[in-house]
């Protein structure tokens, strides 16, 4: 087998997001809370010490989990196990590879490493998910070697409305550049500061050449329905679940919203007692804004 | 007409194969969406404990379980085989359980695992394989079953009667002739 392995690695990466697509990823910081999200439905799992809302709370330095920790929850579910480093930390990311992870999210929830510098990713044989903004910043991860994109969203405030402006943001300038003649993607290579070659692909194919997933706030089944509406291609969920009243039945009800995001009627019977949502904060309540660390 | 199960996974990437062969289909997603004249059936590669719970709890299981049964000609890749299959490795709950064979999930272990390959599939030469996170068959449960891939003495692929089970994702590709196999049974 060793002589097929090194073989298109990137592709095979980005086959593995294809195959998350339709389903959410959860939060979890324990082997419980782990199961819980397995059983629920989750099509995989992101390893974190903290969950947003905490970290936002606890405020400080925070830095990838420790390995233990995460071991513990790769050895309590089958699904893929995805874990966070901080932006530009490559040695957090080449630990993560050595316990392989399944995916490493280069995450804006952790206090950035380096504030000029993202990672390399096209170095690791592990997959990496980003965070994006806009097309320019899901395009600039891509080049340095994306296999999958999310939308920041703003993490760990229970609000919706920056992922929301994300997707809208990156489904227009994706029609944008549907619509253009062959000679203007040069021009919005240049100002998107991306390589010629991924606005052609996006020109040509219609959309991004990875997975774009939704993230940042959402915390009820209707809130991931209006992603998947809006153009993701599937959910994280972060704080909504375990900060929420009833975790195992909001997870399963966000998962069934998931595959069901065009029916209203399933919509609102999922909706229905789920018990007291995560109280979430607004945009204009918090002082960090993480959707604007790494461009 | 022929289902595609899209509770999730890749069912996208086998719809655009059948476009390509211009085949009619429908998505499934709930029970309504199953068509009276459903007479073919794709399980999608995905996440197979995801899909499971999702066809029990979207009121898929018994349709789906009766068709098969009657020999309903289904095609089950990567997830869609562990849906089909007889016996799961370690795991006590199987899905739809009429592919007689054992099959182990996460065989090649996590995604530093997954690799390409290419093989003969049957009397098809030269498939390019993709296994992602991919199970194989452990043990054939019956000796109707025809092996149709062996890749480094794993078994990847199988039929028995009308069932297909792939370990790998020939959706996946451009190559259209596992579909074909499987829209001519």
């Amino acid at each position: 087998m060793q002589n097929h392995q090194n073989v298109d690695r990137y592709a095979l990466n980005k086959e593995l997001a294809q195959m998350l697509k339709g389903g959410v990823i959860m939060d979890v910081t324990t082997p419980e809370q782990a199961k819980i999200a397995e059983s629920a439905g989750a099509c995989a799992v992101m390893a974190l010490e903290r969950i947003p809302a905490d970290i936002r709370a606890a405020g400080g330095v925070s830095r990838m989990s420790d390995p233990a920790m995460i071991k513990g929850i790769q050895d309590a579910v089958s699904i893929p196990v995805m874990a966070k480093c901080r932006i530009g930390h490559f040695a957090e990311a080449q630990i993560l590879q050595a316990i392989a992870i399944d995916y490493i999210d280069e995450s804006e929830v952790l206090s950035p490493a380096d504030d000029v510098y993202h990672i390399d990713k096209s170095k690791f044989q592990v997959p990496f998910v980003c965070g994006a903004k806009d097309l320019g910043e899901a395009l600039r991860r891509v080049a340095e070697g994306a296999s999958m994109i999310r939308t920041k969203g703003e993490p760990g405030t229970g609000d919706v409305v920056q992922a929301v402006r994300h997707m809208r943001k990156m489904q227009s300038q994706i029609a944008a550049i549907t619509s253009m003649r062959e000679d203007e993607l040069f021009e919005t290579a240049k100002q998107l500061q991306v390589p010629v070659e991924l606005v052609r692909f996006v020109h040509e194919n219609k959309k991004l050449p990875v997975v774009n997933f939704a993230a940042g706030g959402v915390a009820t089944p209707a809130d991931a329905a209006l992603m998947m509406q809006l153009g993701a291609e599937g959910v994280f969920v972060g704080s909504g679940i375990f900060k929420s009243g009833n975790p195992e039945k909001r997870a399963a009800a966000i998962v069934k919203a998931v595959t069901n995001y065009n029916d209203p009627a399933l919509l609102a019977s999922l909706s229905e007692n789920l018990g007291e949502a995560m109280v979430g904060i607004n945009e204009q309540e918090i002082a960090l804004l993480m959707a604007e660390r790494g461009k | 007409m022929t289902g595609i199960l899209a509770v999730q996974g890749a069912f996208a990437e086998h719809a655009h194969i059948l476009d390509l062969l211009s085949e009619n289909y429908v998505l499934i997603r709930k029970k309504q969406d199953i068509p009276q004249n459903l007479d073919r059936l794709i399980l999608v590669g995905g996440e197979s404990t995801v899909q499971s719970k999702l066809i029990y709890e979207l009121d898929l299981f018994q349709i789906l379980r009766d068709k098969i049964s009657e020999n309903m000609p289904v095609l089950g890749t990567c997830a869609g085989l562990i849906l089909l299959a007889q016996e799961i490795r370690d795991q006590n709950q199987t899905c739809f359980g009429t592919l007689p064979v054992c099959v182990k999930r996460n065989a090649y272990g996590r995604q530093l695992g997954s690799f390409s390959h290419t093989g003969h599939i049957g009397e098809i030469q030269n498939f390019p394989m993709r296994f992602i996170r991919a199970p194989y068959i452990e043990k054939i449960l019956d000796p109707e079953v025809r092996i149709l891939n062996l890749t480094d003495q794993k078994i990847t692929a199988v039929q028995y009667q009308n069932q297909i089970g792939i370990a790998f994702h020939p959706e996946l590709t451009d190559d259209l002739r596992i579909h074909q196999l499987f829209l001519n049974l």
